[in-house]
């Protein structure tokens, strides 16, 4: 995104960087967030999910100060082209970011009461669902910040996976409901924990089409690949 | 974002050095005052010159003045006579001179400035223009004696009107050219962007719009001929009887006045004040009056 | 509201091909191919000295007035070409009108500002004359201010008005086309937006090329921008994709204010 010259008026320049920097500090902030959160699920650790909930107010705040610059941009600089696209995705990307700041700490609140339960059955699934969203993740705030269209690409075409996780894990804890009541309180929060998942996972890839739009001035050609079939899942007990 | 403030510091050359610039100022003020009283001083040197050959017409030249001087032609000395003759025939020569020259210059005014702007011939049009406009008249009448006075045997009112014409004409090439180049280029071309003809273009826009500055250059052009004596010499020589026709020599107001200052006899002497003084004051009022037209067409 | 229509569909009014210009022994133009399509705006932005001015002066033959100054190449309208040195040079000038960056009001009436122009190419009477004048007025939003003041000098108007009459005074001999120079660099900012708002209805009858050193206006009025530099031609497209996502790099980096 900046391999061009510099603006005839250094300010603009400046104003564009700081516009960056403050992006890139909300990924970085955001990514960790989710990590915390992942760390408050699979380690129990309820220090590290106080600091998920507290951490969101940082998100949030940021998020107001991103909206904030970014209508001042627009007034004052009469962005165009490049400019017009980056300024204007930097308003949607840190929508989504905030979006999934949210996701993050509901799932850190969520695993507050799950370390009151014992949970006998395996969390592999959602192990594997919450490596897959934080490297996706990762991948696609290194994108923002390169202007690097193939990783959005990759990350774009990658939701399939997270939404075929989902769908798996779904039915699975649908099982164990049906196993043992005891069971019913917990999994249904672990329910709405990959649910969360699943969200982060689309505004992740809702970030990679915005940011493919800001680099090439194009829209993603193809539809986005949509994997979640649990709308329609139905699972019968064994008998 | 934050503004750049200009320190003194950031300023090259800068100091806190008061006194220096007070001086400086002081020594400013002085050479300002000077030029102002120099200008003044001359200003009143010319005003005080201008003046006193007013005041000396009007104070000779009124005396003369009676009705006499407006009905009667010239006459012998001691006979009471006035300057009819001479001022009609002013008249006549200067207003055909006048007529003669203008269309003449205005054409080649026009020329120089819309056709050949740039081109070798308008260059050696203009040159030989400029060089007619401070030739000295003298030579003028001679160039018209040898042309409409030697070969038809005698002086005419008529080669006193080309003579005339002749200096007017350079006068009114370069108020017309001067005038309309002044004119902005894209009035110009707003007009051909019409679809108007250059002619159309010239004609419509450009006299209409450089009309003062050309009615000046001919009023410039009259008050010069007004006062012409050399030309009018050696072709209209001048007559002391009364005569309308031109083919014949004809008198004016110039000639008249040559012949009579020069001459030993008082009345004579003083007729030539009071010619002086109506030449004057004739030119005066035709600027005055073209000033009240020219504001009233506005 | 009516969204300003794509340059590709429709006809175009003039189509310029391989065209050159030379000013002396200085090529101007290089090359330059563009279509404007009929009934819409065509805006022209450029650095200065990129030749967007002289393309426009190309296209009613204003080069003509002065010697040295010439055209290679085609500019074709209905089957004739422009360039050629044979058009009837007064009736083209009718068919394509040109509104320059300082108002020029002739030293006469308002009336007479409007109807010098017809007369050149028609034979009105009286009445159809004033009805020219009263819709040429209107159409250039100025009759409601001069209509009880016709015979007065055009002199004595405003600059944004003086400009209103100039573009008035173009379309009275209803032409085809009106090429506009930097119409309203020379005006105040709401002269220049009623300017504007006038390009925008005009075009429903008259296509428009217009060429301003101003992006945002190029932005706000045209249908279609073509971006010059050096001579050259260097990118056109609707002016969305222009100012949105340009293709060239040059044009990107023009309209982002990099240009160094």
């Amino acid at each position: 995104m900046s391999d061009s010259p510099e603006h005839l008026v250094k300010s603009y320049d400046t104003e564009l960087k700081k516009l960056r920097a403050m992006m890139a500090e909300m990924g970085g902030i955001v990514e960790n967030q989710v990590a915390l959160a992942s760390l408050a699920i699979l380690n129990r650790d309820t220090e590290a999910a106080t600091k998920t909930v507290e951490g969101d107010q940082r998100v949030d705040a940021l998020e107001r100060d991103i909206e904030q610059f970014v209508i001042r941009m627009l007034a004052l600089r009469q962005p165009m082209a490049a400019d017009l696209r980056f300024i204007i995705a930097s308003l949607k990307m840190t929508g989504d970011l905030e979006r999934i700041g949210d996701y993050a700490a509901n799932v850190a609140k969520r695993s507050i009461v799950l370390s009151q339960f014992a949970m006998p059955f395996p969390l592999t699934g959602l192990g594997q669902m919450l490596r897959l969203v934080q490297e996706q993740l990762k991948s696609i705030i290194d994108a923002v910040g390169a202007g690097d269209t193939d990783k959005a690409i990759a990350v774009w075409r990658s939701d399939q996976a997270v939404d075929d996780l989902y769908n798996t894990i779904f039915r699975e804890l649908i099982t164990y409901m049906m196993e043992d009541p005891r069971n019913i309180t917990p999994c249904t929060h672990l329910l709405f924990i990959a649910k969360n998942l699943e969200r982060i996972g689309d505004h992740t890839t809702n970030i990679a089409e915005t940011v493919y739009y800001a680099v090439r001035g194009e829209v993603l050609p193809d539809v986005r690949p949509k994997g979640d079939t649990s709308a329609y899942a139905v699972v019968h007990p064994k008998e | 974002m934050s503004t750049t403030t200009m320190t003194s510091s950031s300023v090259p050359g800068a100091s806190k050095d008061i006194p220096a610039s007070v001086r400086l100022g002081r020594r400013r003020h002085r050479v300002n005052t000077l030029v102002k009283t120099l200008c003044i001083v001359a200003t009143a040197l010319g005003l005080v010159f201008l003046a006193s050959i007013l005041f000396t017409l009007v104070f000779r030249g009124v005396g003369g003045l009676s009705l006499a001087v407006f009905t009667k032609s010239t006459l012998p000395p001691g006979s009471n006579g006035g300057l009819l003759n001479a001022i009609v025939g002013s008249l006549i020569q200067t207003v055909l001179g006048t007529a003669i020259g203008t269309p003449i210059g205005l054409m080649v005014g026009t020329y120089l400035s819309e056709y050949a702007a740039g081109s070798k011939l308008g260059d050696a049009v203009r040159f030989v223009s400029d060089v007619l406009l401070s030739a000295p008249s003298i030579l003028i009448g001679l160039f018209v004696y040898a042309l409409l006075v030697s070969p038809f045997g005698g002086f005419s009112g008529i080669a006193g009107c080309v003579a005339l014409a002749v200096i007017v004409i350079p006068i009114v090439v370069r108020t017309t050219e001067d005038m309309l180049r002044l004119l902005p280029v894209a009035l110009r071309e707003a007009t051909v962007a019409l679809g108007a003809p250059k002619w159309r273009m010239i004609v419509s826009i450009c006299y209409p719009a450089a009309k003062d500055g050309i009615v000046t250059g001919i009023l410039l052009a009259v008050a010069r001929i007004a006062g012409e004596t050399a030309p009018l010499l050696f072709t209209s020589l001048g007559n002391l009887n009364w005569s309308l026709s031109l083919g014949k020599p004809m008198a004016s107001l110039p000639v008249t006045i040559y012949q009579y200052a020069g001459s030993a006899f008082e009345d004579w002497v003083q007729l030539a004040w009071v010619g002086a003084l109506l030449i004057t004051f004739g030119v005066l009022a035709i600027n005055i009056v073209a000033r009240f037209v020219l504001r009233g067409g506005k | 509201m009516q969204v300003r229509s794509s340059s590709v569909i429709a006809e175009p009014r003039i189509a310029i091909g391989d065209l050159d210009f030379y000013y002396g022994e200085h090529k101007a133009l290089k090359q330059i191919n563009l279509n404007l399509p009929d009934k819409q705006v065509t805006g022209m932005i450029g650095p200065s000295g990129c030749g967007k001015s002289t393309l426009l002066r190309v296209l009613n033959r204003m080069y003509d007035l002065y010697p040295g100054q010439r055209a290679v190449g085609k500019a074709m309208m209905d089957g004739i070409n422009i360039i050629d040195p044979d058009v009837d040079l007064n009736s083209l000038r009718a068919r394509i009108g040109m509104v320059f960056q300082k108002p020029t009001p002739f030293p006469m009436s308002i009336y007479d500002n409007i109807a010098f122009g017809v007369k050149l190419h028609e034979k009105l009477s009286k009445a159809a004359m004033d009805e020219r004048v009263e819709w040429s007025l209107t159409r250039a939003a100025l009759w409601g201010e001069v209509k009880d003041r016709l015979n007065s000098p055009a002199m004595g108007m405003s600059g944004g008005q003086q400009q209103r009459l100039c573009i008035a005074r173009t379309i009275a001999v209803r032409p085809e086309v009106i090429l506009l120079d930097e119409p309203t660099s020379a005006l105040d900012p709401i002269s220049t937006l009623k300017i504007e708002e006038l390009i925008d209805e005009l075009k429903h009858d008259f296509t428009i090329a217009i060429v301003t050193h101003n992006m945002q206006q190029a932005a706000r009025c045209a249908d279609q921008v073509a971006f010059f530099y050096l001579g050259e031609m260097v990118e056109v497209g609707p002016a969305e994709q222009i100012f949105t996502a340009p293709k060239e790099k040059r044009t990107q980096e023009y309209v982002t204010g990099r240009f160094g």
